[in-house]
């Protein structure tokens, strides 16, 4: 993985020393809160409903197991003892007080981490496969050019007030697991001639109170003009993005306000103008950046197969594991491994401080020291040989991390919603708790197969309710939380946004309505169809009819 | 409409009620409640200052019930700012 250099630490390190002096300021009543939030907020930090929340970036999720234990220190020493995955990669901690975070900040320094860029109208930290490296449907590792999109997008002077925030995603493979289609920026790596790759970008999707899908502006980019193009795009939204009304200041408003094909003129010309003005990366930097993530030196660890399908006989959890949490690799020897943070009951995503500790502990022994983020909110260890599966289980089953779940109902991505945002509606947290508890029965959760159910607590959708295939989104109905439910979204290559099924359901109402969504589902499927293929067939009234009778 | 000042304090962010002595205090029963339009501009000025005096970050009325004879939040939202825990059983916590 990328090691910062001298440069980068130097930076960091300024920049911690000039916040420092800004909170010591802030603290001396130097700065008023309205001089001092876009301060804060440069350095990922928000005054939500209870507390400060410090947001840390994970730069395309990528974590080194003394970064992940570094994380784990951080919440026990400053934080309640746990932080938040977010849906984007990251990580939060919910309960820093003020005085406090110069000193987290140095520490998150010390392991070459920070929260810059996690807030605020600039370039968010780049999010990626999370399988990027591992994956056995690879063209190309995205990290590379994330790392170079990361180090461009940096304190990029022109790019630091654009009208409102960018969100950048990338994969490289066959698969899309960075839901590209709900980025400003969705880059694709795809092959070219003569073995040869390139980017196909998307821009103007996201979700949010207008939800788009991205649409294609260009088919293939050599990899060598990345920096240029995008240049072109951001410079052409700075320009014309609306600044008078925030919730039309995304670039999606504008692509879809002048249309794909006027936007992509105008970039065009402009990178036409500015590709020649070295805006792009020379080819031995390009090269410097790459041997950061060389692919690791793997020996062959054939698995005795019948030892392990003998373990996975013997038990039934192991065996639920093996089918839902081990992921193929690009080695055929080894696996990518989903550690769930979704047990029945417990809060999507948050995770203890052990919890941390003891997972990097396990990617040390098993995984090269290697650990990633998903956007939905569970932990990855990338490289673990199949042949050290049964151990790893059981070493994760001592931390109760082995929800053999990874992409069921239970699997559910879910903002913090109103139990900590201040922008939320509703809550989240406790419907994604009661939903797990309903189809807790892991055979239950089993026999619907692959389902992706997330759940925001209002319509800024952090919690990517519209790419559901079922999505639950939290409103203020009259003072009371309700439930609006939509069918039909997807992240992936099928990228669509769901549809409203109808009125909402008050929060106790929700698990029957999941419930009887399900059952829908399962009595109207052919075969091994998936929930999509169900619903795109059969359409919304069979579960119209079920939530709401014939008299709706 | 009977109401408190609530704010978050500057150093933490921790939930505090404007009570007697124009103390800053965590604990929402022993908040200042202003019965009337005139109880609570007075109110509002102690809190003026005080965010002035970099103690409180955001100070603004909220209404409360006092059907209980102390005060209590309306909006579910309040009511978790006011208990200062999500509602749900955290994961550092027995499940």
């Amino acid at each position: 993985m990328y090691r910062y250099d001298e440069f980068d630490r130097d930076f960091l390190s300024d920049r911690n020393r000039e916040f420092r002096g800004q909170v010591e300021r802030r603290l001396a009543g130097q700065l008023t809160e309205d001089e001092f939030k876009p301060l804060r907020l440069m350095n990922g930090l928000y005054l939500q409903l209870h507390a400060y929340m410090l947001r840390v970036a994970i730069p395309y999720g990528v974590l080194s197991t003394r970064q992940l234990r570094q994380l784990g220190m951080i919440a026990r020493r400053w934080d309640k003892g746990f932080g938040h995955w977010t849906t984007r990669q990251n990580i939060q901690f919910n309960w820093v007080k003020l005085v406090d975070v110069p000193d987290i900040l140095e520490a998150l320094a010390e392991v070459d981490m920070h929260a810059i860029q996690t807030s605020g109208n600039c370039i968010r930290n780049v999010t990626a496969d999370p399988f990027a490296g591992a994956a056995a449907d690879e063209i190309e590792d995205p990290r590379i050019w994330a790392e170079i999109l990361r180090q461009w997008s940096t304190n990029h002077p022109e790019f630091t007030f654009l009208p409102r925030k960018f969100k950048i995603a990338i994969t490289g493979a066959l698969e899309d697991r960075a839901a590209i289609a709900f980025h400003d920026i969705g880059i694709r790596i795809v092959g070219g001639p003569n073995g040869t790759f390139g980017f196909r970008i998307y821009v103007g999707g996201g979700q949010g109170r207008t939800p788009y899908v991205a649409q294609e502006i260009k088919d293939f980019l050599p990899p060598d003009q990345l920096l240029s193009y995008l240049e072109a795009m951001l410079r052409i939204y700075n320009l014309h993005g609306r600044r008078d009304n925030i919730y039309k200041a995304r670039i999606k408003i504008l692509v879809n306000a002048i249309g794909i094909d006027a936007y992509r003129t105008q970039v065009e010309e402009e990178w036409e103008r500015i590709r020649g003005e070295e805006i792009d990366l020379p080819a031995d930097e390009a090269a410097r950046i790459r041997a950061h993530f060389a692919p690791p030196q793997l020996q062959p660890m054939p698995v005795g197969h019948a030892a392990f399908s003998k373990a996975r006989a013997q038990d039934s959890g192991f065996d639920r594991w093996v089918r839902h949490n081990v992921l193929p690799h690009k080695n055929p020897d080894y696996a990518i491994v989903s550690i769930a943070f979704k047990e029945p009951g417990r809060p999507p995503g948050d995770a203890t401080a052990e919890e941390m500790e003891r997972v990097a502990d396990a990617a040390d022994r098993y995984s090269g020291g290697e650990v990633r983020v998903t956007y939905t909110q569970n932990l990855i260890l990338p490289n673990v040989a199949r042949a050290d599966l049964a151990d790893l289980y059981e070493d994760l089953k001592a931390t109760g991390l082995v929800a053999g779940n990874t992409g069921l109902i239970t699997d559910i991505i879910a903002c913090p919603g109103l139990d900590y945002c201040n922008l939320a509606n509703a809550r989240s947290l406790p419907i994604a708790q009661d939903i797990t508890e309903r189809f807790a029965e892991p055979e239950k959760a089993e026999a619907i197969g692959e389902l992706r159910l997330n759940i925001s607590g209002c319509i800024n959708a952090c919690g990517h309710h519209h790419s559901g295939h079922i999505g639950i989104l939290g409103v203020d109905k009259k003072g009371t939380e309700h439930y609006q439910i939509t069918l039909g979204g997807s992240p992936g290559d099928d990228a669509a946004i769901g549809d409203i099924v109808g009125p909402s359901f008050p929060a106790e109402e929700v698990p029957d309505a999941i419930e009887k969504i399900v059952d829908t589902y399962l009595a109207q499927r052919r075969d091994e169809e998936g929930f999509l293929a169900t619903y795109a067939r059969v359409g919304a009234d069979p579960f119209k009819e079920a939530l709401y009778g014939t008299s709706r | 409409m009977p109401s408190v000042i609530t704010a978050n304090r500057l150093v933490d962010g921790i939930v505090v009620y404007l009570s007697e002595n124009d103390n800053w205090l965590t604990d929402l029963t022993a908040a200042r409640v202003a019965e009337d339009e005139a109880g609570l501009e007075k109110l509002n000025a102690i809190a003026g200052q005080a965010a002035a005096d970099h103690i409180i970050v955001g100070p603004y009325p909220m209404a409360v019930d006092l059907d209980k004879g102390i005060p209590e939040p309306k909006s579910v939202r309040e009511r978790i700012r006011a208990a200062h825990r999500p509602t749900i059983t955290a994961v550092t916590e027995a499940r």
